[in-house]
């Protein structure tokens, strides 16, 4: 039996922390791994944020970035050592028997020479091959990866092809060599959802023709479940679970895998249409110094102590519309009424009780929170600014609201930046809940979350629509949300709402071709969903 | 047209308005200043009829925009007017000066620049060892010296501890080549000085951001080496903010000369500017003046266009 | 925390400063116009750091140099602080035509060296110390007001300043409760480089001829009395010239200490 490609064993990597006006401190980012990846096999590395998955991976080119250091444990590539392995042979191994594709291909190619040379470099730098024979291996790869004019794109600078295009790119070009192993670190996560499927499909067909061993590095897991034959799970840089990709996913053994696994499974049933606190009329608007319309002639109703999702991708115009309802820019055509009062365009013309009843939750928790300000500050100045709540009075509604986001006693005094992600996110939802509102608008208040924080929040919000009855307007581009908390859908597509009602309705066929792409570009963990999906569409546009 | 020769038009027509609403802020903002010139010239004790006649002789009775155009017109033909104290052609007193000037600032650029890139490189590679370490703490102190400073402490060094040089620079007309080089040796040391300083620290900083970029990971981990790397990946991407580093700091070159041109009395523009603010010849300030800021505005221009130059999305536009 | 030897030194050596500046009058051994000594003489008991150019007591005169340099500096500082942050603020908050105005006029003001636009105010304008100070603090704010400018249009657009915004809080509150707390530390550092610049400037000017009069005494100034003394070996012209370059160096020090302290206060720098 021959060895095995890559064989990791008890691998150790620490880094060191530089906190400010603190001595300098070692932590360890990876407590004693072992790994083994057979030639020709594809191995799924997920977690959370912090899990050191992509650590390991890069542990597989004997690479450290940014000051993190390999120290312990073997790492035995094509049966030699590398882990000790002095800088010259890295170099000849590095490009040649192990390749890597980043999460943001915009950033990783140089963005001062055309897309040819740099995928054609390692071959030509190693000595592998003549120029001819490598630009036609690089042509050839172009066009098994799907790209437009794969004869012609390697001319081309990094900044003139698209995204979903230059992660292609990025692949063909860790490809070009003919590497034993290929390390992939997250490389659809920047894309849209509807961009990722295709990327996705041309990753495993190429790994699956050239018969490439690979390391897939995502949190998502169901898109790995699409690519990897077995999954390793990791958490805070220890191994969880490892085992089949069919077993992982459809009868994982430890808890934290369970729970990953059915974090998607969270169901929210619709409540009856009622009569809407929200009308939002035929509202046109854009940005100035532009001329085209970001919103075009949206309509949209929400009915009190409900949730209408509004889902889209990148430049739908979904955060635009967020943007509209609470003034921050002014429709040019069409009206806002609100608990049966026309809003005014502006937010200067609104009403102390207008803004009061309108709150906003961000995405970025971390930039939502002055730095300066305390918890009890941040979630108390909407209790004194809307109810003159001052002293001892608004310190006891501070710490009700506190309980009542599960967090308890002793938070009010710290600062944002002692908080985790997801106790952020919860103050932020505090202070909206502080000022009694009848409307929250939620702008994607779960994506920059790991996913069973993400669920968390979810639930949160779920309860406190309960107690409170106050209606969300939640924006998000995560169809598994939309599906766990609204009661209504609205899907935007270029500025305007091309499906709405009900969620039933919504998300039951026959659809708009839209959001039949987009609904159906949605990972699904189960095996064989991607070859289905891609089945189907290339019958579909063969049909037509 | 190319959208990076519109670019480039664009910034050359700014510098040009630029360059027309620093002229008018020489003239027309002294203008506003309180101080009336022909008082300056005559003194306190002048008559007031000597005041008006000398008035009426200069134009200063015609309104001020009247005479900023006849200037500009005057400017714009190389006449530069007279000056008030000595009634000599500013233009042509400011000829033979500004070649000494230039001369200057000349030789300390030819020294300053290959030797500040080097060193930037040097402290770029050896980021946070001692050679970083070592240069940033000298150039740290050069930073907080102004240049007359800097000036004295090195003839103090270099003609009394180590008596090598001459601590005054003449150089005339009819001077070889290499007389000339080695009269002005002293004053390019210091302003060659005071220019790394700043120079060296931003071409740093400048490799040190190219070299953190993700397409530099992407090249190591291509198994390249670190000579392919730093020129073929690093080199490309860094010439653009270096050349305007490099630009930026001839510009403080421009300030700086004027004050090592006082210290060792070489006789050049510099000094010509500050002997003649001292006797209020206003004439002579602002011709001299609207000649720095020139040549100011010139290089800041310069460092821009070279940066759109050297900007592959401006230069393969989509 | 502790703090770094450097800071240290520089902070003792900023407080020496400060204190032999604020209490000149009394630490200084002669009066500022005693003459009775020769010229250039050396170190002695009687004069400890010799006599310049027409027989003063050079530390003397440094001392009450410390005085004039550190007053014209502060001030034209505070100045510049003053004028370059309200307009900075005032810009980055109001935006519109406002900001363009006044980054339109700044840009103006900073196409041209400092050095150059003040040789050509001073040829006009009488030299007096408050003149000076005017003149100085204008040239100066620009850079104030450039970077305030930027720090605060980059907290502007920050999510919580859209909160404050959407719970219709006044522009007192955005400003001082939101904005400037967040953009203290940048500023506060800055401050330490503006006053630096000012004494090299000052002392640039005086040199020159056209900063501090006598009967005055400041450190370019002195430097300048003293300089042809150095072709005979007399080192008299050093003195002030170290002096301008040790104020420099330990402010400087203190300025990077502070960047990095209030950066790492509790809650970090916002965004």
């Amino acid at each position: 039996m021959a060895d095995p490609l890559l064989q990791i064993k008890g691998l150790v990597i620490e880094a060191t922390s530089y906190p400010p006006g603190e001595p300098p401190k070692t932590v360890t980012l990876v407590h004693g791994v072992d790994l083994t990846l057979e030639r020709g096999r594809v191995l799924g590395l997920i977690g959370e944020s912090g899990a050191g998955k992509s650590t390991i991976g890069l542990s597989a080119m004997a690479y450290g970035r940014g000051g993190v250091r390999l120290t312990g444990g073997t790492i035995h590539l094509n049966g030699r050592e590398i882990r000790l392995a002095d800088a010259r042979s890295l170099r000849r191994l590095r490009g040649r028997e192990v390749t890597y594709v980043s999460q943001s291909a915009a950033a990783s190619f140089n963005p001062a020479k055309q897309i040819m040379e740099q995928v054609i470099e390692t071959c030509l730098s190693h000595g592998l091959c003549s120029k001819a024979e490598a630009e036609a291996r690089a042509r050839g790869l172009f066009r098994k990866l799907g790209l437009p004019n794969p004869d012609t794109i390697g001319n081309r600078y990094p900044h003139q092809v698209s995204g979903g295009q230059l992660q292609r790119c990025m692949t063909a070009m860790a490809l070009c060599p003919k590497p034993d192993l290929v390390i992939f670190d997250e490389p659809t996560t920047a894309l849209d959802v509807t961009t990722q499927i295709d990327v996705l499909a041309a990753i495993k067909e190429a790994i699956r023709d050239t018969g490439v061993a690979a390391l897939y590095i995502t949190h998502d897991l169901a898109v790995v479940a699409q690519v990897a034959d077995e999954i390793m799970v990791l958490r805070h840089g220890r191994m969880v679970e490892l085992g089949e990709t069919g077993q992982i996913i459809h009868r994982p053994v430890q808890d934290y895998t369970k729970a990953l696994v059915s974090v998607r499974g969270l169901d929210h049933a619709e409540k009856p249409p009622a009569p809407p606190v929200l009308q939002v009329q035929n509202v046109t608007a854009r940005y100035r110094g532009t001329n085209f319309d970001v919103l075009k002639n949206v309509s949209i109703d929400l009915p009190a102590g409900q949730t209408l999702a509004v889902v889209g991708e990148s430049g739908s115009g979904k955060s635009t519309l967020a943007r509209a309802i609470t003034g921050l820019l002014p429709p040019s055509q069409g009206r806002i009424t609100f608990a049966g009062r026309e809003l005014s365009a502006d937010l200067a013309g609104r009403t102390k009780d207008d803004l009061r009843e309108i709150q906003m939750i961000y995405q970025m928790a971390d930039t939502a929170m002055n730095p300066r300000q305390t918890v009890g500050t941040i979630i108390g100045r909407p209790l004194e600014f809307y109810f003159g709540l001052k002293g001892a009075e608004r310190d006891r509604r501070v710490q009700e609201l506190l309980d009542q986001i599960e967090m308890g006693k002793g938070f009010a005094d710290r600062y944002p930046a002692e908080l985790s992600g997801g106790q952020k996110q919860r103050v932020c939802i505090a202070r909206a809940l502080a000022a009694k509102p009848k409307l929250i608008i939620c702008d994607e208040v779960t994506s920059a979350l790991d996913p069973l924080v993400a669920d968390g929040i979810l639930k949160l919000l779920l309860a406190l629509q309960a107690q409170e009855h106050v209606a969300y307007l939640f924006i998000t581009h995560d169809l598994a949300t939309v599906k766990a908390i609204s009661d209504k859908i609205a899907v935007m597509f270029k500025g305007a709402v091309v499906r709405y009602g009900q969620k039933s309705d919504v998300l039951t066929p026959p659809f708009d071709d839209y959001t039949d792409l987009l609904l159906s570009s949605v990972p699904e963990m189960e095996l064989g969903w991607l070859e289905q999906v891609i089945a189907h569409r290339k019958m579909e546009s063969a049909g037509n | 047209m190319h959208p990076i020769l519109k670019l480039v038009v664009q910034r050359i027509a700014l510098g040009l308005l630029l360059l027309l609403a620093v002229s008018a802020v020489i003239f027309l903002g002294v203008e506003a200043l309180p101080g009336d010139t022909a008082q300056a010239i005559l003194g306190q004790s002048a008559t007031p009829q000597a005041l008006e006649n000398l008035r009426e002789k200069l134009g200063l009775n015609e309104p001020p925009l009247t005479r900023y155009f006849t200037w500009l017109g005057g400017v714009l033909t190389g006449d530069l007017g007279k000056s008030l104290t000595n009634g000599v052609d500013i233009a042509q007193a400011i000829g033979q000066r500004l070649g000494n000037t230039l001369f200057l600032a000349g030789c300390a650029a030819v020294i300053a620049v290959p030797l500040a890139i080097l060193l930037g490189l040097i402290a770029a590679r050896y980021a946070g060892r001692w050679p970083d370490k070592l240069i940033s703490a000298v150039t740290l102190t050069t930073i907080s010296l102004p240049e007359f400073v800097a000036a004295y402490f090195v003839i103090f060094l270099l003609t009394q501890l180590f008596p090598v040089f001459q601590p005054v620079a003449m150089v005339f007309p009819g001077m070889s080549f290499w007389a000339k080089l080695h009269a002005i040796a002293l004053p390019v040391i210091v302003l060659v000085l005071v220019v790394l300083a700043h120079m060296m620290r931003m071409t740093r900083a400048a490799i040190l951001n190219v070299m953190q970029s993700a397409y530099i990971e992407t090249a190591e981990l291509k198994g390249l080496s670190p000579m392919t790397i730093i020129w073929k990946h690093a080199f490309p991407n860094a010439i653009a903010p270096v050349v305007s580093v490099v630009m930026l700091n001839l510009a403080y070159l421009v300030v700086g000369v004027v004050v090592v041109e006082v210290v060792f009395g070489y006789n050049a523009l510099g000094q010509y500017l500050v002997d003649h603010v001292t006797k209020r010849d206003l004439p002579v300030v602002q011709a001299v003046g609207l000649i720095f800021a020139a040549v100011y505005i010139f290089l800041n221009m310069l460092a821009d266009i070279i940066g759109i130059l050297a900007n592959p999305r401006l230069r393969h536009p989509k | 925390m502790r703090m770094p030897l450097s800071a240290l030194i520089g902070l003792v050596l900023t407080g020496t400063f400060l204190f032999i500046a604020i209490f000149a009058q009394w630490i200084a051994p002669y009066p500022l116009d005693d003459s009775s000594g020769g010229q250039w003489e050396g170190f002695s008991a009687a004069h400890w750091l010799g006599t310049d150019t027409i027989g003063r007591d050079i530390l003397s005169r440094l001392i009450y140099g410390a005085q004039v340099t550190i007053f014209v500096a502060l001030a034209s500082s505070l100045l510049a602080f003053a004028l370059g942050a309200f307009f900075g603020f005032l810009a980055a908050v109001k935006g519109g035509w406002i900001d363009q105005l006044l980054s339109r006029l700044v840009d103006l003001m900073m196409a041209i060296p400092s050095l150059i636009v003040a040789l050509v105010m001073l040829s006009v304008l009488p030299l007096n110390l408050t003149v000076l100070i005017l003149v100085m603090g204008i040239l100066d704010s620009t850079r104030v007001f450039r970077l305030s400018r930027a720090v605060a249009v980059d907290i502007a657009v920050m999510d919580y300043v859209e909160a404050a915004r959407l719970r219709g809080e006044k522009g007192g509150w955005i400003i001082f409760r939101e904005i400037l707390p967040n953009a203290l530390s940048p500023l506060v550092a800055e401050f330490g480089l503006r006053f630096i610049f000012a004494v090299l400037f000052i002392s640039t000017l005086s040199f020159l001829g056209l900063g501090i009069q006598p009967p005055l005494a400041d450190w370019g100034g002195m430097v300048k009395e003293n300089k042809d003394g150095l072709i005979y070996g007399k080192s008299a012209a050093l003195l002030p010239a170290a002096a301008i370059a040790a104020l420099a160096i330990s402010v400087n020090l203190v300025a990077d200490w502070i960047l990095t302290r209030t950066s790492s206060l509790k809650g970090g720098r916002g965004g």
